[in-house]
């Protein structure tokens, strides 16, 4: 263990939080999903890297400034999760799970195939839109970066929690997680909803891709090891709970890097290991998660 | 009496199994009428052939328009189906399922409403944040009804609302059922295993037999009916 300032600390936690806050808005996305359609859907990952290559693609080629080009890759994200429902998901949603989990393994694979021949594998560089500033906040030194993340991340996870809890289209969304059956005899089009759900989960996995690409580099298997950082958020917090993701994807992000930062075993290469550790040890403790609910099966 | 919702050889089947072979019947604009009949008799499947959550064929009208499409194009016509077991969103709040009922409306009157319903279900109001799945088995079956209500239904499709309640709540929720349909004219076709309660609050009932109408009537009469009474109805 290497003896820290608390100074030094708090920067590592909150570059911990930034992490963490794009960790939590594709854990978000998963959990979203498997509320409403209840599965896992495998192609989170590179769905948000395909938006992301999108915004690089806007503001490299066409020179857009980021944020033009971070509001129109949303409205792409929405459109694409959308579309992915309607075209891939609904076909097969009535039969098992299983078969649409593989459906969205295929669409992994394609997805990712499709970004290496549209932009090859080299890696590109997303600028930054927050600067290479530092804040000096009370003698703790923080990126404008890691602050920037938090603020955008934990912003549309209010945006969406306000969505759902206080809006007319949100109470429909939930309805449907809870009861898809009752949901359409009150008149709630459930295919739409499920396919709106779709939507709003690719433009959290847009919004964590292009937070992530400035620090990380893009690159097609740029959302790889994000998403396993999201499972192991979403399986932390309970699979079903939202809340639960956000708390899960912000104490992993923390977690993860605090141990990269003083440990001096785990370092960078074997971070991952640690969420696999932390899934597999979430799901044979306490299967529901922090926040989740026991799932009571009647026999 | 002007009939609002009229059945005419309704058919409907679950893959290929056939639950309803050949079924007519009317419901009165303001009339509240019973289904009755054994299990199997095809009670249930003749309110989700109406609701569209089973596949049918026939005609189907409701105020002289084809019912076509699923379950939502049914809630937009304004039927409003309360189906057996407590159709109730157990996760949301009182509040939410209730304005969950008046998802199809466009007006603005939805809070006006829930206060209206409030005052046939005076709990609801101090309980409105509460999960409908932490009520009791005879609440819920309230909330049900209320929700129902707040979509202001031209046609209320109530299917085995006694199911597992006790019966001072069962005979509570058929007053309430009762008042609606004699202070605001709602109309009802109620699905009911215990046909002597069903008959004392309905005008009209039919008794269904594998599937077909075998027997229809003036609710008085089959209940006074003696031989209809041991051979049908069972009591």
């Amino acid at each position: 263990m290497v003896v820290a300032s608390f100074a030094d600390f708090m920067q590592q936690v909150v570059s911990g939080l930034a992490a963490g806050g794009v960790y939590a808005s594709l854990a978000l996305a998963l959990v979203i999903i498997h509320r409403s359609t209840g599965v896992i859907n495998f192609a989170q990952g590179e769905m948000a890297t395909v938006c992301t290559y999108i915004a690089w693609t806007l503001t490299f080629n066409h020179g857009w400034s980021y944020w033009p080009a971070f509001a129109a890759t949303i409205l792409f994200a929405f459109v694409f999760g959308v579309a992915t429902h309607r075209a891939v998901i609904r076909p097969v949603e009535r039969g098992s799970v299983l078969r649409v989990v593989i459906v969205t393994i295929g669409l992994l694979i394609a997805i990712n195939g499709f970004v290496v021949w549209q932009w090859s594998g080299e890696p590109q560089a997303l600028e930054s839109p927050f600067g290479t500033d530092t804040l000096d906040i009370g003698g703790v030194i923080v990126s404008a970066q890691d602050v920037g993340t938090i603020v955008v991340t934990l912003g549309i996870v209010v945006l969406l929690w306000l969505l759902f809890q206080f809006t007319k289209v949100g109470l429909a969304l939930r309805a449907v997680a809870v009861n898809p059956d009752e949901a359409r005899l009150v008149g709630v089009r459930v295919t739409w909803m499920l396919a709106l759900g779709w939507g709003l989960a690719a433009v959290l996995g847009a919004v964590a891709g292009m937070l992530t690409a400035p620090s990380v580099g893009l690159d097609p298997q740029m959302m790889q090891p994000i998403l396993i950082y999201a499972f192991a958020a979403a399986v932390l917090g309970g699979i079903d709970s939202p809340l639960g993701a956000v708390v899960g994807g912000l104490t992993l992000g923390v977690l993860l890097n605090l141990i990269e930062v003083y440990s001096e075993f785990v370092g960078t290469e074997l971070k991952l290991s640690v969420a696999l550790l932390i899934i597999l040890g979430v799901l044979v403790v306490k299967p529901s998660g922090l926040f989740g609910r026991a799932e009571v099966k009647r026999v | 009496m002007t009939e609002l919702l009229e059945l005419e050889n309704v058919h409907a089947r679950y893959g290929p199994v056939q639950a309803l072979h050949d079924v007519s019947l009317t419901v009165g604009e303001g009339e509240v009428v019973a289904v009755l009949g054994a299990n199997g008799a095809g009670k249930t499947t003749t309110l989700r052939a109406i609701s569209g959550t089973v596949s049918r064929g026939g005609l189907l009208q409701l105020g002289g328009s084809n019912l076509r499409g699923g379950p939502e194009a049914a809630a937009r016509a304004g039927i409003a189906h309360v189906p057996e077991g407590r159709g109730t969103f157990v996760e949301l709040t009182v509040d939410e399922n209730l304005r969950l009922g008046a998802y199809t409306r466009r007006d603005r009157q939805v809070r006006h409403d829930i206060g209206r319903i409030a005052e046939y279900f005076p709990w609801m109001v101090d309980r409105g944040a509460q999960r409908a799945g932490t009520l009791s088995g005879g609440e819920q079956q309230m909330l049900a009804l209320g929700r129902a209500l707040m979509s202001r239904p031209r046609l209320l499709l109530l299917d085995e609302p006694s199911l597992g309640l006790a019966p001072l709540i069962v005979r509570e929720f058929f007053r309430i059922v009762r008042e609606l349909n004699e202070n605001e004219g709602l109309t009802v076709l109620l699905v009911e295993q215990d046909a002597r309660i069903a008959l004392s609050i309905s005008s009209r009932a039919y008794v269904l037999e594998v599937g077909r109408v075998a027997l229809s009537g003036k609710s008085d009469e089959l209940r006074d009916d003696e031989s209809v009474r041991r051979s049908y109805l069972g009591y």
